[in-house]
């Protein structure tokens, strides 16, 4: 059963670099790494010591607070480093690939034999917990809570995002095994956004409620989905998994193996042939940058789009979750009288003398300056503009700048993500960092009301 | 690039220190800062609060120009007036002519260069206190102060003004964004409140009323509403109060450039067309009912609030300053109700009360500053109850999962 849902409220960033639809091998990469700081609040408990001879699924570390959630080796080969920041803390994993790798066997889980206890299982020692997140908070879900609904996002329309159609053909095994186990595990339904008009490989499965979701980006974020179909409401959790996580999880089950196997798009201006990769989870972004090539040298590298995603160091590695790595050029540079003279070249919410919006089809070639300095809330009624949930952004994100705990709770902050934000941060004339405010919110609230 | 570069090796120079903020504000004024994102968004809009403020001040840059001919117009007009000659403006003619020019600029640079000056001097004087960088806020208010004073106000007491509305009206809240009264209306109030006997009456809205009064040159400087309130004879043409050939405020008779500048605002996105909608309809509002009060026959000429009330109601909009508090005080968004449905409360609450005082409060009729700052406290209640709504919504969401 297919329902409508049309949003108004947002802002598609048309930049120039979309990938290609072709796909390639990325090269081997020579090194592979878990990072910790991609599945926030945990704390890793290491169970291998460096020097460790791990096969593809073998256990690397498990997290202090939830000893269930384990987190495993993506290829087979040596644990190298494990590097530490302040206070002792794992910020970095590095294992050194060998050429083949050779798979833990988990053994197969047929459709037939699931029950909520075995796939619950599977999924913890199989290694694919991680990839299930939880509303409210934003982090890896709590394995002994029930969900009562569980959200995807088929499709997504973040700037130079990668096409779920094209990187999903051909995985309908995979995603519907998937889909199976995960449904057993929620009182609720298994609710899936896709385009409307498309042909979404989620469009022929079974045992799910689709909803087809037409409008402006976040149309395709998850967070959308959520607060059209069934906001959360305070003690409810739902859990959000991504759509090339389904393929991850389903391969587990169908064949028994931790197959980290991810195409990611290879998309931004910077880029010399943006196209898709076949690559793995944790491998160096370097083995397919620079099979594509770069136009410029000034560039910054982002793991995931360019809203959300985490920059990275050009030796840097794919993170846990990412399915584009996007390269724009930095904007470290002056502009003379750049505030007050007539802009063409960059996108506007507004029209303060910014022409964006007379040029509707143009791709835009954006870099990382912040286009003015930080400042307090000052405009009201932009975020609005670009913001599709029924939760006043402004205020809060004053509440959760004064951590009043109270009001987060009563504006809604148990149904948000910081990623909702990132249009209301784009668009910020103040320059506000709306994600991170929201990511403290919660993490206070995490932490206080838990 | 050698200006770029030597401004970029000062900038580091003076990185972490005392002065730091104070060369920022200059050095972004000539340059774009080469700040780049860290986390969160990687890119952002084109847009930012300097851009933002640039276009409300050439918004306001057409009612300053005409303000300056009105000025030296009014002036000339009067003195013909006292000895008897009737002035028809026309544009051209007498209006746009160099002898209206150099005694208006005389006039209002001066104002505006000591609104700037002290306003921004303070300004600095916070940011390097504080360590914070120089806030955009005071490019507005220090356009706005000039345009809402009578032309011959003494530069003395416009400076007492500036200083006293910036640090109790702005600075004291933590600078802009953070202030509960539009600033350029705290100034506006500190001088009719500390100077009333300048601020009222019918000798300041016109130059050389006041040191010619009681001479045998005397003229008048009476505004329209000076000479409602007093039940006299209006003498200006409908067109001229559209055209602004009116005495008034500096900035705020050409009605018709208002209407300009509100379309800038309103067409770029920056002011709110909710709450300029909303005061123009709670304005139109108040004047019906008074229109209903007159007709119904409930007040007659007798009455002290007849003149004003009598007047059409939608000839409110082009007298006095309801149009310019409409479009460039009531939409400050910092002052103003910050969600979309406050917005249309407190613009019509602001409309309605302006009209009110107008009417009722004959020594001083010009009621739409006190009308602003009066939402201005109001505007976090009125925000207040919208929001509730939301938190309602939520809370009965939770009540019928629950039940």
């Amino acid at each position: 059963m297919s329902k409508d849902i049309r949003i108004k409220r947002g802002l598609n960033l048309r930049l120039k670099g979309a990938a290609e639809k072709v796909t390639a091998n990325a090269p081997r990469s020579r090194t592979f790494n878990i990072r910790p700081v991609d599945f926030h609040l945990t704390t890793p408990k290491m169970v291998v010591k460096e020097g460790a001879k791990l096969k593809a699924g073998d256990e690397v570390f498990y997290s202090k607070d939830q000893q269930d959630i384990r987190f495993l080796s993506p290829v087979s080969g040596t644990l190298t480093e494990v590097k530490r920041g302040a206070k002792r803390v794992i910020t970095d994993v590095i294992i050194e690939a060998e050429s083949e790798d050779s798979y833990r066997d988990f053994g197969v889980l047929e459709t037939s034999k699931m029950t909520p206890e075995t796939v619950k299982a599977r999924l913890l020692e199989g290694g694919c917990w991680p990839f299930i997140k939880q509303r409210p908070y934003d982090v890896i879900a709590n394995p002994e809570v029930m969900p009562s609904a569980i959200y995807i996002s088929g499709f997504n329309t973040a700037p130079l995002a990668a096409d779920y159609d094209f990187v999903l053909q051909g995985q309908e095994a995979a995603l519907q095994a998937a889909l199976d186990g995960l449904a057993m595990l929620t009182t609720g339904r298994v609710h899936v956004s896709v385009p409307k008009n498309d042909a979404s490989p989620f469009k022929n499965l079974n045992g799910i409620e689709l909803h087809s979701i037409s409008g402006p980006h976040p149309a395709g974020n998850v967070g959308t989905l959520i607060g059209k179909v069934g906001p959360v409401n305070k003690g409810e959790v739902v859990w959000t998994i991504g759509a090339q996580d389904l393929v991850i999880i389903g391969n587990l089950f169908l064949s028994g193996h931790y197959k980290a196997d991810r195409t990611i798009a290879l998309a931004g201006s910077s880029v010399k042939a943006p196209k898709y990769y076949k690559t793995k989870l944790g491998a160096e972004v370097s083995t397919f940058v620079y099979d594509s090539g770069l136009n410029e040298e000034n560039v910054r590298v982002i793991s995931g789009d360019v809203l959300s995603g985490r920059s990275v160091s050009p030796k840097g590695h794919l993170g846990h979750y990412n399915t584009v790595v996007s390269i724009i050029p930095e904007g470290n540079d002056y502009e003379f009288f750049g505030w007050n003279k007539p802009i063409f070249n960059k996108i506007s919410a507004t029209r303060n003398m910014t022409f964006s919006w007379m040029q509707p089809k143009k791709e835009f070639e954006l870099n990382t300056n912040t286009n003015g300095e930080h400042r307090a809330f000052v405009l009201t009624g932009m975020y609005e503009k670009v913001f599709p949930l029924d939760i006043f952004p402004m205020q809060i994100l004053k509440a959760c700048m004064v951590k009043d705990l109270d009001a987060m709770e009563q504006l809604g902050m148990y149904e948000v993500a910081p990623e909702d934000f990132a249009l209301t941060e784009f668009v910020c004339v103040s320059k506000q960092p709306h994600q991170k405010i929201i990511r403290e919110g919660l993490d206070i609230m995490y932490k206080e009301i838990g | 690039m050698g200006l770029k570069q030597k401004l970029h090796t000062l900038k580091e120079k003076y990185k972490g220190k005392k002065m730091a903020p104070a060369f920022n504000a200059l050095h972004t004024f000539l340059y774009l800062p080469n700040e780049i994102t860290h986390g969160g968004t990687h890119v952002k809009a084109a847009d930012d609060l300097k851009r933002t403020m640039n276009i409300v001040i050439m918004a306001l840059v057409p009612c300053l120009i005409f303000g300056i001919f009105n000025a030296g117009y009014q002036h000339y007009a009067a003195i013909d007036a006292a000895k008897g000659i009737l002035t028809e403006p026309s544009l051209f003619g007498n209006f746009f002519t160099w002898d209206n020019f150099t005694l208006g600029a005389w006039q209002v640079l001066p104002l505006v260069a000591v609104s700037y000056g002290v306003g921004l001097a303070v300004e600095f004087l916070f940011a390097v206190i504080k360590g914070h960088e120089v806030e955009e806020g005071y490019l507005v208010t220090g356009m706005l102060v000039p345009l809402i004073v009578p032309v011959d106000i003494p530069l003395w007491m416009l400076a007492v003004a500036v200083v006293f509305g910036v640090v109790i009206g702005k600075e004291v809240f933590g600078g802009t964004g953070m202030n509960i009264l539009n600033p350029a209306l705290t100034i506006r109030a500190f001088l009719f409140f500390a100077y009333p006997t300048w601020m009222s009456g019918d000798k300041v809205w016109v130059h050389g009323a006041v040191e010619r009064a009681g001479t045998a040159d005397a003229i008048s400087g009476e505004t329209i509403l000076g000479s409602y309130a007093q039940g006299q004879e209006v003498v200006y043409s409908l067109w001229d109060m559209f055209w602004g050939f009116v005495p008034g405020s500096v900035g705020e008779t050409s009605k018709l450039l208002i209407i300009v500048g509100a379309l800038i605002l309103i067409l770029t996105k920056i002011g709110s067309w909710r709450i300029i909608f909303s005061t123009l309809i709670g304005a139109l509002v108040m004047g019906l009912i008074f229109n209903g009060v007159v007709s119904a026959g409930w007040i007659d000429e007798s009455s002290k609030f007849f003149g004003l009330m009598d007047v059409p109601f939608w000839q409110h909009l082009i007298i006095g300053s309801i149009l310019f508090g409409a479009v460039y005080m009531a939409t400050d968004p910092v002052t103003a109700s910050q969600t979309n449905k406050g917005k249309w409360i407190y613009g019509f609450l602001i409309g309605f009360i302006s009209i009110l005082i107008r009417v009722f409060n004959p020594a001083y009729p010009e009621g739409v500053f006190l009308a602003i700052l009066l939402m201005n406290v109001f505007a976090p209640t009125i925000d207040h109850y919208v929001v509730q709504g939301n938190v309602k919504r939520r809370m009965k969401r939770l009540k019928v999962k629950t039940a």
